[in-house]
């Protein structure tokens, strides 16, 4: 089977998540990638280097430099008439482009695998991780996002990949990019750190959030992420978010501060590999899948957490 | 201008999901269920445009069992304005929701069509980019915040690293994200006046759609199970730990 992996990629670099969806695409056959954006001969450089790649095709436009939906799809609708499996990282831009890919080629796609069980059959995760269903797809072509956290990244170097131009479909002139408001990361990002501190609505405001998680998270190195519930309060951006809904992380340590641990949030960090829950409600839920807890006063534990360590 | 707003019945935001003990799918059996929460934010947008001047008219339209009638009530209880129901029993996957739905727009002629960014029961995250995709349309997903400027719309996203706005020419697809707004309550006497507001009968075979399934469900089962762990008395405690597991020096 050939695949066709979309490379996610900013300011010049291949994003890990990408890394994740070669490994699950290796599972399935040969690997070829696609970079597609505006002035991205280094990044294809760098994509062709990743382990076990062998064609990297590069389409180089204005037209494609903000990843639109619009001007994407067709393009890779017409590299698919070669390849049997189209395998995208269920990123924000992956999950808005890979349902476009899969409407126009007639198929239903597997969203969101966690692992491969045949060229065919998947398992992905639903009603937010609760159950873990085994699919299997009677589509000739497949088009699949993968869960960044269920595969192991490939080597980002050691690949001898050839690098072949293909030319953009254009401007399919109904969207543009108008902006974005991208955060300035300070910090590890959510995705692929080594230790979270995230953070609930029980930090009361936005900048007892910060007062209190932005310090431990800096002792540790660590990324910072809230609950569904401190996002919405506005203590902290959207791109902050863990959940169902928000980033799947599994971090080496997920520490949840005044987290109580609804099913959604649960559904997009339970698997870290240690969970340390700091919660003054000993019968939250967190605890029911904290490896360590600590039952306490956040405002008084945090603090002494910090200085300590 | 007129909105269209797919809504779906699915479990009980609130409701724990049980694997049925055979391994064939979730038991609904009297299970509360209510709307799609992300479809709850698409109505309530739609109406908000609405109020704002923006739009004319709001027609909401469901497939699923008779039962989705509920549903679709409850968004003309919101304030929807029309509803039509296509009625089956079947499962239909996202593929062939967004083909019916290609359909009620080719009759519709809706300027932008706002849907959830995914249902919390199978959470794919696809209906509305295939349904765009269909139409050879635009589609601005996991919007927080949409704001119709003559002939476009403008749609600033929540994404992976932040927010970005595009710009669309309608007739758009917008799916909505959390931050999008605060669906209201239905009050009593809106909820007695969605009972008169009219609400259409079709089938899938009305369309002359194919839904029929590409994916087979194999099995379904429960996680691996995470067990409680260890309660430690004081921060002393937790901070050997963290130094046992060397994540702090």
């Amino acid at each position: 089977m050939k695949t066709l992996v979309w490379v996610e990629h900013e300011g010049g670099a291949v994003k890990d998540a990408t890394l994740s969806a070669v490994t699950a695409a290796a599972k399935l056959g040969e690997v070829h990638l696609l970079v597609a954006g505006e002035s991205v001969a280094g990044v294809a450089e760098a994509a062709a280097k990743i382990a076990g790649v062998g064609k990297v095709h590069v389409a180089d436009d204005a037209a494609l430099g903000h990843a639109l939906a619009e001007n994407v799809a067709p393009l890779v609708v017409q590299l698919m008439a070669d390849h049997d499996a189209f395998v995208v990282p269920a990123t924000s831009n992956g999950k808005n482009i890979a349902p476009r890919v899969a409407a126009l080629l007639d198929v239903m796609q597997i969203s969101d695998i966690l692992s491969v069980e045949g060229e065919d059959t998947f398992t992905r995760p639903i009603y937010a991780g609760n159950a873990i269903a085994t699919v299997k797809s009677k589509d000739v072509k497949k088009v699949i996002t993968v869960r960044g956290t269920a595969f192991e990244k490939a080597a980002s170097e050691g690949g001898s990949g050839t690098v072949e131009s293909v030319a953009s479909t254009g401007d399919a002139g109904l969207s543009s990019f108008v902006g974005a408001e991208i955060a300035k990361l300070e910090r590890p990002e959510l995705t692929s750190a080594k230790v979270i501190v995230s953070g609930g609505r029980a930090l009361k405001d936005g900048e007892t959030f910060e007062q209190l998680i932005f310090p431990l998270a800096d002792k540790l190195g660590a990324a910072v992420g809230a609950s569904r519930a401190a996002v919405d309060a506005g203590y902290v951006p959207n791109d902050y978010q863990v959940g169902q809904t928000g980033k799947i992380v599994a971090p080496e340590v997920y520490i949840a501060v005044g987290i109580s641990g609804a099913i959604q949030h649960l559904a997009g960090m339970k698997d870290s590999k240690t969970i340390i829950a700091i919660n003054k409600d000993e019968d939250a839920p967190i605890f029911q899948v904290a490896d360590i807890g600590l039952v306490g006063d956040l405002f008084k534990v945090v603090p002494e957490l910090t200085e300590k360590l | 201008m007129k909105i269209l707003v797919p809504v779906k019945r699915v479990i009980d935001y609130n409701v724990k999901p049980r694997v049925k003990a055979d391994g064939t799918g979730i038991d609904l059996a009297n299970v509360k269920m209510s709307m799609n929460p992300f479809d709850e934010i698409a109505v309530e947008e739609a109406i908000r445009l609405k109020e704002k001047g923006a739009a004319s008219e709001v027609v909401v339209v469901s497939i699923g069992v008779a039962k989705a009638q509920e549903t679709l009530r409850t968004a003309l209880a919101m304030g929807a304005d029309r509803a039509i129901l296509i009625q089956t029993d079947d499962e239909v996957e996202p593929l062939g929701v967004a083909k019916l739905l290609a359909k009620v727009q080719e009759e519709e002629g809706a300027g932008l069509i706002i849907l959830g960014k995914q249902a919390i029961d199978d959470d794919s995250n696809q209906t509305g980019q295939m349904l765009a995709a269909l139409l050879g349309r635009p589609q601005g997903t996991f919007a927080s915040k949409v704001e119709v400027e003559g002939d476009a719309v403008s749609v600033t996203r929540e994404v992976d690293g932040g927010l970005e706005t595009v710009k669309l020419t309608t007739p758009a697809i917008i799916t909505t994200d959390l931050r999008l707004n605060e669906p209201r309550y239905a009050s009593l006497p809106n909820i007695m006046k969605a009972k008169s507001k009219p609400l259409a009968n079709k089938t899938p075979a009305d369309y002359g759609v194919d839904i029929s399934p590409r994916l087979e469900t194999v099995s379904v089962a429960e996680p691996a199970k995470r067990s409680a762990g260890v309660k430690v008395a004081d921060v002393d405690e937790l901070v050997a730990k963290l130094k046992s597991m060397g994540v702090a020096a």
